[in-house]
């Protein structure tokens, strides 16, 4: 049950992508999601489509796994766009029966909408699949370290999110342990009303928050003990380097905005 | 009728890059209130071959019949599971409830037991695990100290009343007096009851000591069943399968070293009783 849970669907390779810094990685995808937003043309979508196939050709990730990423989004898209085409009433009227109106208007908000929902999923899922956990959080500290002046806690902030991520397994594999043992002592998951299993379940969430907290506790206890105070004067064992290649990438990004916004203000 | 494990297999991960055979082809008869010892390296598929006797796996092939039922069936598993007490390494932290004895209570009332039954069984269970009724029922099981918090756990399990106490590594973590405890009381379960005793351990000296009968594993299989004296006896070489001998055996064996001539004995008592026989005789 827990099992199918998967987080941090990082996939494994050594391409171009993969070894781009992670904060490039991360600016560069705050830039797309602002040029996904500013599209308003359909060459244009195409364009950034076209874009996203070629960073996933490049760092050779299977389409099945964006694909995978754009599956339990499903339900949103479905909605987002059956709301988009109602309410939206703008253009020539396509359609009409009772309270129901299609404009082209309306039409054409729902398709972008939705294709800037699939973009912007595609996107993201492919910065996770060719970027670690931990190097994430590594480039978000250095990424943020400098608001740290002005008293903002990157570093705690990346540490929170690395030792989350670090105990995520643990937790599911108490989580399976503790759903074994009470199994043993007769516990029923499987069948009942809903709220049988709701009451079933707390006899592995108290065992399992319990936990949690112990181990909150021993991993405070030994982070001291080692002299942890903070990220004031802490070195790194990878240290963050921008190459030429993060260069290339972001001019080819910078391509692709500036390709939309010329086009958009010639139109 | 005994539990009967018949040529059963595991795999884990199976099909996949990680595959490997827990359980290879085992075979196993453990007779009604026997007390009896597994031992094996770390990975040797103990701890698997007991989920699969608590019922809590389906067997992939061969099976596991328990009192009768075959959990090979999936409806004859989850009603034979009832018959054993499946003790996980560390039972105390599966404690959940408000109060010690709530949680003693939930194995009986899944079984949907009366609630007199239910009470009746959490104050034996209480008592025959050293845990006095007036103490301990209305406290949280979350201020017991760690020892009296595996007590409480191992009631929940014995108030089920099952027929096989199955453990893994119930000691684990305890201090020697608090695992001889541990042991002296499984013990007296035992002979209070007529359960059998079924316990993996990493500590030859209590598998030598308590065992009426012990299993050898080694890579997913069975290597030896036999009595202490038999495994420890010396014909079996427990070193080069990652396992160390019974202090006494060791012993024995550095005397026999000196030249001093030693029966095999493997418990420390019986050792320590042999040798001050001899002393008085000289």
């Amino acid at each position: 049950m827990l099992k199918d849970i998967t987080l941090g669907q990082y996939f494994p390779g050594n391409s171009f992508v993969h070894r781009l810094d992670p904060r490039t990685k991360l600016l560069l995808m705050s830039a797309y999601i602002v040029a996904v937003f500013i599209v308003r043309n359909m060459w244009l979508f195409t364009l950034v489509a076209a874009y996203v196939i070629g960073v996933t050709a490049i760092a050779g990730v299977p389409v099945s796994y964006l694909w995978r990423s754009l599956k339990p989004l499903r339900f949103i898209l479905i909605f987002m766009f059956v709301i988009n085409l109602l309410v939206t009433a703008t253009g020539d009227t396509l359609f009409e029966w009772w309270i129901i109106k299609i404009t082209t208007g309306g039409l054409r908000q729902a398709v972008y909408i939705s294709l800037r929902l699939i973009l912007l999923v595609s996107g993201t899922s492919l910065m996770t699949l060719t970027t670690t956990p931990i190097a994430l959080t590594d480039g978000l500290e250095r990424l943020l370290s400098p608001f740290a002046k002005m008293g903002f806690p990157a570093h705690e902030l990346a540490m929170m999110m690395t030792i989350a991520l670090r105990f995520i397994p643990t937790l599911i594999e108490e989580a399976d342990k503790i759903t074994r043992a009470q199994t043993a002592r007769g516990a029923d998951f499987e069948t009942g009303s809903l709220i049988d299993r709701a009451k079933a379940m707390v006899t592995i969430l108290v065992p399992l928050f319990v936990s949690a907290f112990r181990r909150a506790d021993e991993l405070a206890m030994a982070m001291e003990s080692r002299c942890y105070h903070g990220g004031e004067g802490r070195t790194r064992m990878t240290v963050l380097k921008y190459t030429k290649n993060d260069l290339k990438a972001a001019l080819s990004m910078a391509l692709l905005i500036g390709i939309i916004i010329t086009v958009q203000a010639v139109a | 009728m005994p539990i009967e494990v018949k040529r059963l297999c595991h795999t884990y991960l199976a099909g996949t890059a990680g595959e490997k055979a827990a359980l290879k082809d085992i075979e196993l008869n453990i007779e009604k209130g026997e007390f009896f010892g597994i031992i094996g390296h770390t990975g040797s598929g103990k701890s698997t071959l007991l989920q699969h006797m608590g019922g809590i796996m389906p067997p992939e092939a061969g099976t596991v019949i328990v009192d009768g039922y075959d959990f090979a069936d999936k409806k004859q598993r989850i009603e034979g599971r009832k018959k054993v007490g499946l003790v996980f390494q560390y039972p105390e932290y599966q404690l959940f409830e408000e109060t010690v004895a709530k949680d003693i209570a939930f194995g009986p009332k899944n079984m949907k037991l009366e609630q007199e039954e239910i009470d009746r069984r959490v104050r034996r269970a209480m008592e025959l695990v050293g845990l006095d009724w007036e103490r301990f029922a209305e406290k949280s099981p979350f201020e017991l100290s760690g020892g009296e918090k595996r007590r409480a756990a191992l009631a929940g399990i014995i108030a089920m009343e099952p027929g096989y106490l199955i453990l893994d590594e119930p000691m684990a973590g305890l201090d020697p007096a608090g695992r001889r405890a541990i042991l002296d009381m499984l013990d007296g379960i035992r002979r209070e009851t007529g359960c059998a005793v079924i316990m993996v351990s990493h500590s030859m000296d209590d598998i030598a000591a308590y065992s009426d009968r012990v299993a050898v594993m080694q890579d997913g299989s069975i290597i030896s069943t036999g009595t202490p004296a038999e495994i420890f006896g010396g014909e079996l070489d427990l070193e080069a399968m990652g396992l160390e001998l019974p202090a006494a055996s060791g012993l024995g064996n550095l005397l026999r070293s000196k030249g001093m001539d030693v029966p095999e004995i493997y418990t420390m008592d019986g050792m320590a009783e042999y040798l001050l026989g001899r002393r008085q005789s000289a």
